[in-house]
């Protein structure tokens, strides 16, 4: 008896440092990064910046609804302001559990509301160096995750863990993250192209606690191979705003309310 | 002449204003464009060489005080061709917003269906010579004057729009594009549109909902059909044509969700003409089924290629053949035709290259569009493209365009 009981409580105690896998690891990161709270919604600035230094900026508001338990299905509304030629354009993406997303574009000049081809997960958000994924978020069933060593990013303590796409039509070979230990937030993202170099490193440059939610506010995504940068800041954020079901609609894609979207 | 007014003082408030207002939700708005149109096939009818040549500007005014909402879309343009300067009214409108329900008065752009390029559902009004002249795809939309109703119980979204100012599409110009007649030797034409009254009021009704993670969507409209007839007052010794438009009632559907690794569309409507319904009227349209299969799909990182397949079936054809007159061509039982749009994007999707083109399974003509568009900033960007039509036929939709191909160039400067 009492060895079972010590065997217990060596299987207990170091419980904080060696119980989480990879795996582990990334579905509290998800749960941190893409699904706190009911629902979320921000004024996000995109800076789009050249290798020459030419900036582009893309102004957006971004609402998200859980629709259940983190890394189950979501519910995306964006609404642009900038650039001029986009103003007034509205983006709703439908997000399911193991399949493919629905998306939706409402186009502003015809009054027109189509629903638009979406199979490219890895495919470019506006243009920017941010991927539909990077932006809501990639299915855990489609990584597999090695827990590589423990490093620390800023003074903070991370995990790193690799994750390895199951399937080849992704661009990158694998992805090394540093996952903060205390909020599991990601602090440094490497991607490896398909021959192993280093592509793209993604950077969360400002964490700040809203509303009790660690909150990356600040993140840059920068193509070492080409140059271009994607700075993303998070102006104003709010989380659990009673945001409503209906507002997932052709009818607000059309007429967003004021008070939802500014 | 008030309208232009209105322009110019819209004008001098926006120079004098910051470049984005937007305070108390008020936001102007707008853009600078040039639009050239060469022919490239050859001189136009009255011998000069463009379809189209304007500088214009765009003011979009919006102010909102919730739950209502007033938008004014207006344009003042000049043009070379016919060396005037005019404005249009492109969109006027207040909106009214409550938790269940919306409405919806003045001149308004509405867009139904499913179809790209390609209208069943759609019976809004039309500018065909925006489109083959190569100017801005939203300029082959026109207003409608009229109220929009909304109506958003939970089983179901609802449409409903009461149109009493009637009009027509908009057809290219007898002097800029080489096109068929039939009876060219009757220059007395005269149009008579549907006159403004409560019986004519054309009502277009459309319900939606989700069906199984599929969009659905059912449409009536009663009304008029917007191209004319044209009805010779003497049969034997025609002097004069009367351009009418046909009494038209559409009854329609359409389904669009993911399927096969795209996005697949289904549309079908019945036009019932309401005068011919026996289909022996030879000026008359018959009765048709219009239906369209459409397929879209992302073939590889910010590139898409889109497919239809569209046809008119003609009701009592046999009777519309033993009526036809002898100065028009006959017309086939079907009438169908393939679409293929190609869209590349580039430089971090500022570049863009399209490839749009129909062709005529039936009459064997087509029209290309391809087309290069480039933001050269936020602010600035320019599209050149050309418009190529051909076919066997003298008298099909773009076998009679055979002589009008042309090359357009768009520059725009948005605020």
């Amino acid at each position: 008896m009492r060895k079972f009981l010590l065997f217990l409580a060596l299987i207990l105690l170091p419980l904080e440092a060696y119980a989480l896998s990879g795996e582990e690891v990334m579905k509290k990161s998800q749960a941190a990064f893409f699904y706190p709270g009911k629902d979320f919604k921000a004024r996000i600035i995109m800076e789009l910046v050249s290798k020459g230094g030419q900036e582009r900026i893309r102004e957006m508001t971004m609402l998200r609804m859980n629709l259940g338990e983190p890394g189950g299905n979501q519910k995306y509304f964006i609404y642009f302001f900038q650039p001029a030629d986009v103003k007034d354009m509205t983006f709703m993406v439908y997000k399911y559990k193991g399949r493919d997303s629905d998306r939706w574009l409402f186009v502003p000049a015809i009054n027109m509301v189509r629903r638009i081809a979406a199979q490219d997960k890895r495919s470019s958000f506006v243009g920017s160096d941010f991927s539909y994924e990077d932006v809501s978020g990639r299915n855990l069933e489609d990584d597999t995750y090695a827990l590589v060593k423990e490093e620390k990013v800023g003074g903070r303590d991370c995990y790193v863990v690799k994750s390895t796409p199951k399937s080849g039509d992704v661009e990158y070979s694998y992805k090394l993250s540093w996952v903060d230990k205390g909020n599991y937030l990601p602090l440094k993202e490497e991607y490896y192209d398909k021959k192993g170099e280093l592509y793209k490193v993604f950077t969360a440059d400002e964490v700040r606690d809203v509303e009790g939610f660690p909150t990356v506010t600040k993140r840059t995504m920068k193509n070492v191979q080409s140059g271009h940068r994607t700075e993303v800041a998070y102006i104003k954020s709010d989380y659990n705003i009673g945001i409503e079901d209906s507002l997932f609609s052709e009818r607000f894609m059309k007429q967003p309310t004021k008070r939802w979207i500014e | 002449m008030t309208l232009a007014r209105a322009f110019v003082l819209a004008a001098a408030l926006f120079l004098l204003s910051p470049a984005e207002v937007r305070c108390e939700g008020i936001s102007i708005n707008g853009f600078v464009q040039g639009n050239y149109s060469l022919g490239t096939a050859g001189s136009n009818p009255d011998g000069g060489d463009f379809k189209w040549a304007e500088e214009r500007v765009q003011l979009k005014f919006e102010a909102s005080k919730e739950p209502l909402r007033l938008f004014i879309k207006t344009d003042a343009f000049h043009d070379w061709i016919d060396e005037d300067f005019e404005t249009e009214l492109r969109e006027g409108f207040v909106e009214y917003v409550a938790g269940k329900w919306d409405v919806r008065a003045g001149r308004q752009i509405i867009t139904w269906g499913l179809g790209d390029l390609i209208f069943i559902n759609d019976i809004f009004p039309k500018d065909y010579e925006a489109f083959f002249s190569g100017r801005p795809i939203e300029y082959f939309k026109k207003g409608i004057d009229g109220v929009k109703l909304g109506l958003y119980p939970t089983f179901a979204s609802f449409e409903l729009v009461a149109v009493p100012f009637f009009e027509p599409n908009n057809f290219p110009k007898p002097e800029r594009f080489h096109m068929f007649d039939p009876m060219p030797q009757i220059t007395n034409r005269e149009k008579s549109e549907p006159a403004t009254s409560l019986e004519n009021t054309e009502i277009a009704v459309r319900a939606y909902r989700d069906i199984a993670g599929y969009d659905a969507s059912i449409y009536f409209y009663r009304g008029f059909f917007r191209q004319p007839s044209a009805i010779p007052d003497d049969l034997l010794a025609p002097s004069r044509l009367s351009l009418v438009f046909p009494e038209l009632n559409v009854y329609g559907a359409s389904l669009q969700g993911r399927a096969i690794g795209g996005v697949i569309s289904l549309e079908g409507g019945y036009y019932d003409f309401r005068e011919d319904r026996e289909g022996d009227d030879p000026f008359t349209p018959n009765s048709q089924t219009r239906f369209l299969v459409g397929y879209q799909r992302q073939m590889r990182q910010d590139f898409t290629v889109g497919l239809q397949y569209y046809g008119e079936y003609m009701h009592d054809y046999s009777e519309y053949s033993d009526n036809l007159l002898p100065e028009f061509p006959k017309e086939r039982r079907l009438r169908d035709l393939v679409t293929v749009r190609l869209t590349q994007l580039l430089r971090h999707q500022t570049l863009r290259l399209s490839f749009f083109s129909f062709y005529s399974l039936s009459d064997g003509d087509y029209m290309l569009n391809p087309e290069v568009k480039y933001n050269f900033t936020d602010n600035v960007w320019a599209a050149v493209g050309g418009n190529i039509f051909g076919g066997n036929g003298r008298a099909t939709q773009f076998g009679q365009l055979d002589e009008n191909d042309n090359v357009y160039v768009q520059v725009r400067y948005e605020f």
